[in-house]
């Protein structure tokens, strides 16, 4: 059941965006975040769209991964875009008591629901093809300026990294944990509410004793190591920029001076702050 | 009528996806009433999800489970039953371990069996006299006691649920010499005392045959023997061949049979091999 759960993970491959650079694909995502939420008519919402799907094609991972992610927020996408459905100004096309759906509330219902659905895959594709040590590695460089700050950039990667080791690590011992007191009678899938919350202590209190005694151990492990955190520490893997990097940088500067070119060319089919 | 019986008992782990893989692969068998049963294989081989099987933990994907000639999965909702009448003890079950004193966790199981009071504490104190846990240590935080007194108290837990079948996961993993030998030695009198049937996964050969009645061998998710201790150790060449231990004592007959002394090769335990050895010299 629990090793369904998709999100963050990453499937090895040997495709063009396996090979780019993690500093370079955390940049375009989040540029990526932006433009989503900089499109203003149909014309730039269809480029957008497009490109992310053809990003998915290039990942070389299964559709169906995607997929798994998208229907696991579909009740967001269709909650947020119902709401936004009526909540329209303007000329009611469609009245019913209070409700009422406009032309705009159309729109935003369409704009909302395919921007949640395109930030969920374009961010999928970053955790699907970049291993948990190169996503923490780029954000370390890439947060490396704050240090400026006295803000310990290092040691918020490690316990990025360290967290994201473990969250397989913890899902599995919830399953065996879950089993073990399955077999004892445990009842997870009856009861009322307060017998529900109840069924959880026998799952909680082993997971939180044996995280604990994980994280003693490893920091015992790291200490013995003498590891003393990140200065003067230096990389097996330096991360390097490679032609895919700028080809990717190319390609969508082109894509994102299109979205601009629509925006302010075509007439905008949703207000902002509306 | 046997007390278990499988039928093509297969499992496929995530149908569909780009992991399938088929973890049990048509394995049929039925265990009696009274047998003590060792499980061997290597990691992977299949042998923990088959256990798994055994007391409805997970659902096979093919062929059925007859526990008392009835179908374990007839009604889903009637599993939690199936569960009381195999146990079922994990690999490091102390890691299960939740309750504020060792007698509360050990309680757990018969509770969720909806029994009174009286009877809940009477099966608290005969579990953890099988398992040898002093009644002073039944008032401690299980958290408070040493690994192998943990062990053995989450077995307890097992145990005071009064199994017809018993089913344990690498009950040694993890202890010294000697605390295998005391845990192997209470399964074993255990199993004398109930006259029930006991299931024990192991990768150890050395263990195995000295307890088990029989012996089940799982290779790659099938099942590559299921016979008598005695008629397994003769395919001890064999067992070897798909990677596992056989007992040394055993490995040092087949050696001296090879060199062509008239001994035979189904020999498990050093007192057996003793006899044999002077039987030839005698002749």
């Amino acid at each position: 059941m629990l090793k369904e759960i998709t999100l963050g993970q990453y499937f090895p491959g040997k495709s063009v965006l396996h090979k780019m650079d993690p500093r370079m694909k955390i940049i375009l995502l989040t540029c990526y975040i932006v433009f989503i939420f900089f499109t203003k008519n149909y014309i730039s919402l269809a480029i957008m769209a497009v490109s992310v799907l053809g990003v998915l094609t290039l990942s070389k991972v299964s559709p169906k991964l995607y997929f798994k992610s998208v229907k696991a927020i579909i009740f967001i996408v269709i909650f947020t875009s119902a709401l936004n459905l009526f909540y329209g100004t303007g000329e009611p096309i469609w009245q019913w008591g209070v409700l009422k759906i406009t032309q705009a509330g159309i729109n935003t219902a369409v704009f909302v629901a395919v921007r949640i659905i395109a930030l969920v895959l374009i961010s999928s594709v970053l955790t699907y093809t970049t291993s948990p040590t190169d996503l923490t590695d780029g954000i370390e460089k890439l947060l490396k300026p704050l240090t400026f700050f006295h803000i310990q950039v290092h040691e918020i990667a490690m316990m990025m990294t360290i967290a994201l080791r473990f969250i397989p690590t913890l899902l599995e011992e919830t399953d065996k944990i879950m089993s073990a007191q399955k077999a004892r009678g445990a009842n997870f899938e009856s009861g009322n509410f307060m017998n529900r919350i109840k069924a959880l202590i026998p799952i909680l209190v082993p997971l939180f004793v044996s995280a604990f005694r994980r994280a003693f151990d490893l920091a015992m492990a790291m200490e013995s190591r003498c590891y003393h955190g990140g200065d003067g520490r230096t990389r097996m893997k330096v991360l390097k920029y490679s032609k895919y990097d700028f080809m990717a940088l190319g390609v969508l500067t082109v894509i994102f001076v299109g979205v601009i070119v629509c925006n302010v060319m075509l007439p905008v089919t949703i207000r902002t702050g509306m | 009528m046997s007390l278990l019986e499988v039928k093509n008992l297969s499992f496929t782990y995530g149908t569909g996806t780009a992991f399938e893989k088929k973890a049990v692969n048509d394995v049929s068998l039925s265990i009696e009433q009274g047998e003590f049963i060792g499980i061997i294989g290597h990691t992977g081989s299949g042998k923990s999800t088959f256990i798994q099987m055994l007391n409805g933990l997970i659902k096979p994907t093919e062929g059925q489970i007859f526990l008392d000639g009835k179908d374990i999965w007839e009604n889903p909702k009637k599993i939690r039953k199936v569960r009381f009448k195999v146990g079922m003890v994990f690999q490091y079950p102390e890691y299960q371990l939740f309750e504020e004193t060792v007698e509360k966790d050990i309680a757990f199981g018969p509770k969720n069996m909806g029994l009174k009071d009286d009877e809940i504490k009477e099966r608290v104190a005969s579990a953890a006299k099988f398992v040898d846990l002093k009644s002073e240590l039944l008032k401690k935080s299980p958290f408070e006691l040493s690994g192998g007194e943990k062990r053995r108290a989450a077995i307890a837990g097992v145990i005071a649920m009064d199994p017809d079948i018993l089913i344990l996961d690498e009950p040694t993993a993890g202890l010294d010499p000697r605390g295998r030998d005391v845990l192997l030695s209470q399964i074993s009198s255990y199993h004398k005392s109930k006259n029930n049937t006991v299931l024990l996964v192991s990768h150890s050969m050395e263990d195995i045959s000295q307890i088990a009645d029989k012996i089940l061998v799982m290779n790659k998710g099938n099942m590559f023997a299921f016979d008598e201790t005695k008629k397994i150790f003769s395919k001890g060449e064999e067992i070897e061949k798909i990677g596992l231990q056989i007992p040394q004592i055993t490995k040092i007959m087949i050696g001296l049979a090879k060199r062509g002394y008239k001994l035979p090769t189904d020999i498990y335990s050093v007192e057996q091999a003793v006899n044999e050895i002077l039987r030839l010299q005698r002749v």
